[in-house]
């Protein structure tokens, strides 16, 4: 029984006034600016405060700067863009933000998010509205499944793709086969649904899981399970973790020294940079890493480098990229119209990413087909500055094979788009 | 489930309690003397952890576990110059509201400074490492931790105690009205409280920072756990503020051991169940003001 448990506030006096004054701003802001009534809108609604926040943050900035970038250029249509940003919050508010976005500033497609849990609302009222959402931050493999929908696009990779691109190089190194894990599942929308694909692709090749413990989001101190993991004495550690919650275990996994190798099913680069590479081990799966050797990956860390003082994460990447998918798809259709971009993208469109090859959507379930990456953490006498924590191992899929190695087949996928 | 794991966690769980207690003692102190509900506490202890992270850079851990809850002190007693003493005689709703809007105002503002993303801060050299008793293990920073914890508790415990200005706040929480008729000044210690109340929640930030990290929004996360155990143990009491931190840090442990998904609610089934049993918390007094 998955539950979205994630978003539900504690029910304390400070999360009723919390959510009250959230809500009486975001339905009482008179919209400072009055852009040109001719500009094309579009609404970025994605988590700026909590335990996803910091992500959120360098998702806005990179929705921005692609944004920017582009009205430099003169536009797309002939018309400037122009960017309407909301934080989501939580399921709920997210809902009300979406109407907001949707009626009164008539944006024309909405991108962003990062909880599964508000994801899942959002893709909802885009549907009702016939609004395109690309999804550019949540992971459940369930928002590309059974809760799929005609006006929703994943430019972030699903939990299976995590899962799959570790699970292969695991496999190729002997890892998996007899290999008792022990994992720490994050208790929401999110984290049941990596347990479910992570758990499921050990024990199709031969592993098994001694035990899953549950844990609540925010956890502030992890030694009561470190010390649970080491009375059972597993052969790896496995979390399906987000956020600031991976910050936190890792610092004190590494506190406790035990000496059984860490993975996970999925690596934000903002959690593992508040980490430290101090408190950092073994290698990790990446949907996309600022050391990535493309000259347009490179370009684009260095200018927003230069703008923000710091490089790019995953996070940055996968907003920028859903802009700049969205407007060449206004710019090749010549339409404003989501029902003309929706074939355009169900045909086999094909992207630059800024990887070494191109993406384009899945016609079936709508993800964005695309390179991941495995990375092994740096020794720190090789580490340049505090964000240079990752070197890349290899590619995955390889030049060679089909993108389809690591998707989620149609059996365990089950999408219907009505 | 041998015998030992359930010691061990227990044992654990006394560790982690000693900085909830840390943490709450402040909080206790200023609403006990002063009856104003600290919102704004969770981000004191925010501010403690982000000063030392400033410190540590320039002065070393050892440095920023002294100066940076001296400088939380230090902007506590600017706070309450200018704001919190308004409140004293008001209605708490107010002081509720005012603190809130501080705690709001002050986690962006960390968010402003130093950005949103967590900022890293590993474990000094010196306190890195494990410490091995039998088959039982403890991170060497922890002992530490609770060293420290002991020590300050220890400190707010002598103050309060056996000094004359301990008196006076002894005296002040019962009966402000009685100090103020004898001639003695009850606003400099009002003040000197909420410095002590938010250096203490300063310097549990100071404590957490190398364990959790450093990032915008960790006041709001404690916050609650704080609360909690003051309701447990009771207003006014020093021994049920430290009673309860102890015993939400072992429930909590052995939550985690038994049915790790409760481990968040454990804390507050516990207050659920002391306070149908002690309406006042396990150690609380009956306070004429608030009742």
């Amino acid at each position: 029984m998955a539950s979205a448990r994630d978003d539900q506030p504690r029910l304390t006096r400070r999360t009723l006034l919390k959510t009250a004054a959230a809500g009486a701003l975001a339905l009482g802001m008179p919209a400072i600016v009055r852009a040109q009534p001719d500009a094309i809108r579009i609404g970025h609604i994605t988590p700026r405060t909590g335990f996803l926040g910091q992500l959120g943050e360098y998702g806005l900035n990179a929705a921005q700067m692609a944004v920017d970038e582009t009205n430099t250029a003169g536009g797309v249509l002939g018309r400037k863009v122009e960017l309407i940003a909301e934080d989501s919050v939580n399921p709920g508010v997210a809902v009300t933000k979406v109407q907001k976005l949707v009626e009164r500033d008539k944006v024309l497609c909405l991108v962003g998010e990062i909880s599964s849990a508000s994801a899942l609302a959002i893709a909802e009222q885009a549907n009702r509205y016939k609004v395109l959402y690309i999804n550019s931050g949540a992971n459940s493999d369930e928002l590309r499944g059974k809760n799929c929908n005609r006006f929703m696009f994943h430019v972030e990779g699903c939990n299976t793709m995590y899962t799959k691109t570790i699970g292969q190089w695991q496999k190729s190194k002997n890892l998996i086969k007899g290999a008792k894990w022990y994992m720490l599942t994050a208790d929401y929308a999110f984290g049941h649904d990596l347990f479910r694909v992570s758990s499921r692709f050990l024990t199709e090749n031969g592993g098994s899981v001694v035990a899953n413990d549950m844990v609540p989001t925010n956890t502030p101190d992890y030694s009561a399970y470190i010390l649970k993991i080491r009375q059972a004495k597993p052969d790896f550690v496995y979390i399906n973790l987000a956020g600031a919650d991976q910050t936190t275990f890792l610092k004190q996994y590494k506190e406790y020294g035990l000496p059984i190798p860490l993975a996970g099913g999925v690596m934000d680069t903002v959690p593992f940079w508040g980490a430290g590479i101090d408190s950092l081990s073994g290698h990790w799966q990446s949907l996309w890493y600022h050391g990535l050797t493309v000259p347009a990956s490179q370009a684009f860390t260095k200018r927003y480098s230069d703008k923000h003082g710091k490089p790019p994460d995953n996070q940055a990447w996968g907003d920028y990229v859903a802009v700049k998918i969205l407007l060449q798809a206004m710019a090749e259709t010549k339409s404003t119209e989501a029902a003309k971009w929706v074939p355009y993208f169900e045909k086999g469109a094909t992207f630059d990413i800024l990887k070494g090859r191109k993406g384009s959507f899945r016609n079936w379930d709508h993800q964005l087909l695309q390179e991941m990456y495995v990375v092994k953490v740096k020794d720190k006498k090789d580490a340049k500055d505090k964000w240079d924590i990752f070197e890349l191992v290899q590619t995955v899929p390889a030049a060679n094979e089909s993108f389809e190695v690591i998707q989620p087949t149609r059996q365990e996928n089950p999408c219907t788009l009505a | 489930m041998p015998a030992f794991v359930i010691l061990e966690h227990m044992a654990n769980g006394l560790l982690v309690g000693a900085y909830y207690i840390v943490l709450a003692l402040g909080l206790s102190l200023i609403f006990s003397l002063g009856g104003v509900v600290n919102l704004a506490h969770g981000a004191f202890y925010a501010l403690g952890a982000y000063l030392a992270y400033e410190i540590q850079r320039r002065l070393g851990f050892a440095g920023a576990m002294v100066l940076s809850p001296l400088g939380v002190a230090l902007i506590g007693v600017g706070i309450e110059r200018l704001f919190i003493r308004r409140f004293y005689r008001e209605d708490p709703g107010l002081a509720l509201l005012f603190t809130f809007g501080l705690a709001m105002a002050a986690e962006q503002s960390l968010r402003l400074i130093w950005g949103a993303t967590g900022l890293p801060f590993g474990i000094p050299e010196a306190l890195r490492g494990q410490v091995f008793l039998g088959d039982f293990i403890y991170s060497r920073y922890r002992i530490a931790v609770l060293a420290v914890s002991a020590a300050a508790v220890t400190g707010c415990w002598l103050l309060l105690n056996k000094t004359s200005f301990g008196l006076v706040v002894r005296a002040g929480t019962r009966d402000p009205e009685m100090v103020r008729a004898l001639g003695i000044a009850l606003s400099p210690i009002l003040t000197a409280i909420f410095a002590l109340g938010v250096g203490l929640a300063g310097l549990a930030g100071v404590m957490s920072a190398p364990l959790a990290g450093v990032h915008p929004a960790m006041g709001t996360e404690i916050l609650v756990a704080a609360f909690v155990i003051v309701v447990i143990g009771g207003l006014g009491s020093f021994w049920g503020v430290v009673w309860a931190g102890l015993i939400v840090g072992v429930v909590r442990g052995l939550t985690v051991l038994f049915y790790p998904p409760a481990a968040e609610a454990s804390m507050y089934a516990l207050m659920v169940l002391v306070l149908l049993v002690r309406p006042r918390g396990l150690m609380g007094e009956r306070f004429e003001r608030f009742e």
